[in-house]
């Protein structure tokens, strides 16, 4: 008999999985809004926005990673240009930020600031529509997921692997970083976009809509491992797997690994999108620096980090290192690039499997002495 | 009214044409599929592929009593001929051993075979319809061909049923896989192939942790769910103790017939178990076919295997 698939969706998550999910989501749903809102500032308790909004940048992070770890830690392909599609999230959802400031920009033009900077009597075609929130919602998905379809189609069609596709993934952020920079691309050059005002009517900056958005960066977080849980125990994750570990086998088996690989290539990449598209109106800016090739390789250490090829290691790898980057950026500015080189290398060399790696070692050596100790 | 006896004789030539009965029977060779109008006449899989019988995408013609016709193939590596206008035919249902010195393009030849490789001229066919010199690797295994590479290959983070679940013949889009789940048949095939491999106690290991003999058999296993037409097993018993020796070779020999099975093989004792046709292959081209006990004597085939 076949499992139902509503079955299935609830067996994929182990019930340790699901009661950890479920204390997440009181935290993010219930705890973190009373600390911030109810508990008066000053009182120990109290949450200060600073500490919302940087929770909710490193919940959209750990949806990178998560999505990294897919096509990485599963399917063995190593992209270091996944901040692209993380950056045209931003933009696409940016641009309704821009449109939704309206006539209160410092030429309280309809146009936004820097177009009356250039002199451009109307918008460039693409800007269409682009104060309809239902349609900046999919241009958040469909631009990424249009892009990383036909780069990966051929890439993947010609076989392209290991490094070699990392380097053009390289090459491409940083192609698209050059194109974002300049003025005439229509979005905003170096400075990208930023001084944003409301979303959907409502005060960006009021601590009711950053809590909104943490609530739904938690939530997309928390769907992203669901899903994510629920393709690694299906053949599908299955396949994934033998793909990373031997493609030819696959092939000779009669499957066709361009499909597998497209498929969640694609959808890394709109996981991404989403995540960039949550982050922007939490930080209040997107420019082309989020398409540099050194952001990219940071997401890759946020896997490296936490532990490959796990769904729960990404997320505590890209919180580790994002803490210790606001921490460092702080103390010690110049130092932090040292630093995650250093873990980096650490990593490499100490923890091939993360902290997770760590976490199971501990693990087991606790059973060994636990099973000691019953034989005594 | 007088009939002409010429006219007559060619009638009863076409009869008999299409009377003929493949030893595969038809079950073997025409797959109904859902929507399909059923049960065509039976001696419709032994006429061969014209007005009167559809050519099917992806499914070999086999009325010729040939599986696989390689063609004067010639595959050349920088300069170095791999193959050198290789033609060779393997029946339906034979069991049949290539052996030939080191560099003889023994595995060169798989590679053509399942697409690995194009070859530079020549043409490979399957059947008598399906050019495998224009079809994917994936292509070629949904038609029918499985193998089996010299060094194990298998999903060694998998457990064994797992390795055996991804090689079961089914639909193997992406589509499929996102939602596919095991039904008490398939299971039941999966536990049928454990048996036959006897690796029915380590279905939950990590194949990975198994033995090389094991892995051996695990991959010939996983040939197995492929339910292929053809078996192309290059060096099937490299690594195996002498017991696990004889059983594979006993396995081999019962395929045959139900199979036909392409052996690469340098350990000639278990040439001699198999029992089958031996084709030698010599710098590229076949240099002897027939027997072991013809090719062995074969001054030829001396001279190769001990002149140098």
């Amino acid at each position: 008999m076949r499992t139902p698939l509503t079955l299935r969706l609830l067996q994929s998550t182990p019930p340790a999985g699901w009661i950890a999910l479920a204390v997440f989501a009181l935290l993010a749903w219930v705890l973190v809004p009373i600390a911030h809102l109810a508990i008066p500032d000053g009182n120990p308790l109290h949450l200060s926005s600073y500490f919302v909004t940087l929770s909710g940048k490193i919940l959209c992070y750990a949806v990178v990673a998560v999505a990294m770890d897919l096509i990485w830690g599963y399917a063995g392909i190593l992209s270091l240009g996944h901040g692209v599609f993380f950056a045209l999230g931003g933009y696409a959802f940016g641009m309704y930020l821009m449109r939704q400031i309206g006539l209160d920009g410092s030429y309280h033009s309809p146009l936004p600031d820097f177009m009356v900077f250039l002199d451009w009597k109307e918008m460039p075609w693409f800007w269409w529509n682009s104060d309809s929130f239902i349609w900046t919602l999919f241009l958040v998905v469909a631009v990424p997921a249009v892009l990383a379809w036909v780069f990966g189609f051929f890439a993947f069609r010609s076989r392209i692997k290991g490094v070699y596709f990392s380097i053009i993934t390289q090459a491409l952020t940083f192609a698209t970083m050059l194109l974002f920079f300049r003025n005439e691309t229509g979005f905003g050059g170096n400075n990208g976009f930023t001084d944003f005002k409301r979303i959907l009517g409502h005060d960006i900056t009021s601590p009711t809509t950053r809590l909104v958005l943490f609530g739904l960066s938690a939530l997309l977080l928390i769907s992203t491992l669901l899903l994510g849980r629920y393709l690694v125990t299906s053949k599908f994750g299955r396949v994934l797997t033998s793909i990373r570990d031997a493609e030819s086998r696959v092939m000779f088996l009669g499957y066709n690994p361009l499909h597998y690989k497209l498929t969640v290539w694609t959808l890394s990449a709109v996981l991404c999108a989403l995540a960039g598209a949550l982050y922007v109106p939490q930080v209040g800016i997107i420019n082309p620096s989020e398409m540099s090739p050194a952001q990219s390789i940071e997401i890759a250490i946020w896997v490296a980090v936490g532990g490959r090829g796990t769904l729960i290691g990404p997320v505590f790898g890209a919180a580790a290192v994002n803490l210790a980057k606001s921490w460092f950026t702080v103390s010690f500015p110049e130092y932090w690039l040292f630093f995650l080189g250093f873990i980096f290398i650490a990593v490499t060399l100490w923890l091939p499997d993360g902290l997770v790696g760590v976490w199971r070692r501990i693990r087991e050596r606790r059973e060994a002495a636990l099973a000691q100790g019953a034989a005594a | 009214m007088m009939r002409d006896p010429k006219i007559a004789e060619t009638i009863e030539a076409i009869v008999e044409r299409h009377s003929f009965v493949d030893p595969l029977g038809p079950a073997g060779l025409s797959e109904p599929k859902a929507g399909e109008p059923e049960a065509r006449p039976s001696s419709d899989a032994a006429r061969p592929v014209g007005i009167e019988r559809p050519f099917v995408e992806g499914v070999p013609d086999l009325a010729k009593n040939v599986i696989l016709y390689l063609d004067d193939i010639t595959v050349s590596f920088d300069g170095f001929r791999a193959l050198n206008r290789l033609t060779l035919a393997v029946d339906v249902g034979e069991l049949r051993c290539i052996i030939g010195p080191n560099g003889a393009g023994k595995t060169t030849m798989m590679d053509v075979i399942t697409g690995k490789t194009r070859p530079d001229s020549g043409t490979a066919f399957f059947g008598t319809t399906l050019d495998l010199t224009r079809m994917s690797e994936p292509q070629i295994a949904h038609a029918g061909i499985g193998r089996k590479f010299q060094k194990p290959t298998i999903f060694e983070h998998h457990t064994v049923f797992e390795n055996l679940e991804l090689a079961m013949k089914t639909d193997k889009r992406v589509r499929r896989s996102l939602f596919a789940s095991l039904d008490s048949a398939e299971k039941d095939r999966i536990a049928a192939t454990l048996e036959r491999i006897r690796l029915s106690g380590s279905a939950t290991r990590e194949a990975g942790l198994l033995s090389h003999g094991q892995k051996q058999w695990l991959e010939i296993g996983m040939l197995l769910m492929q339910e292929p037409r053809l078996l192309l097993l290059d060096e099937p018993v490299a690594g195996m103790t002498d017991e696990e020796t004889e059983r594979t070779a006993e396995l081999f020999v019962s395929l045959a017939g139900e199979h036909s099975l392409v052996v690469v093989e340098h350990d000639m004792a278990f040439v001699k178990a198999l029992g089958g046709k031996v084709t030698v292959l010599h710098e590229g081209s076949v240099l002897a076919e027939g027997d072991l006990e013809t090719v062995q004597a074969d001054p030829r085939v001396i001279e190769v295997y001990l002149g140098r």
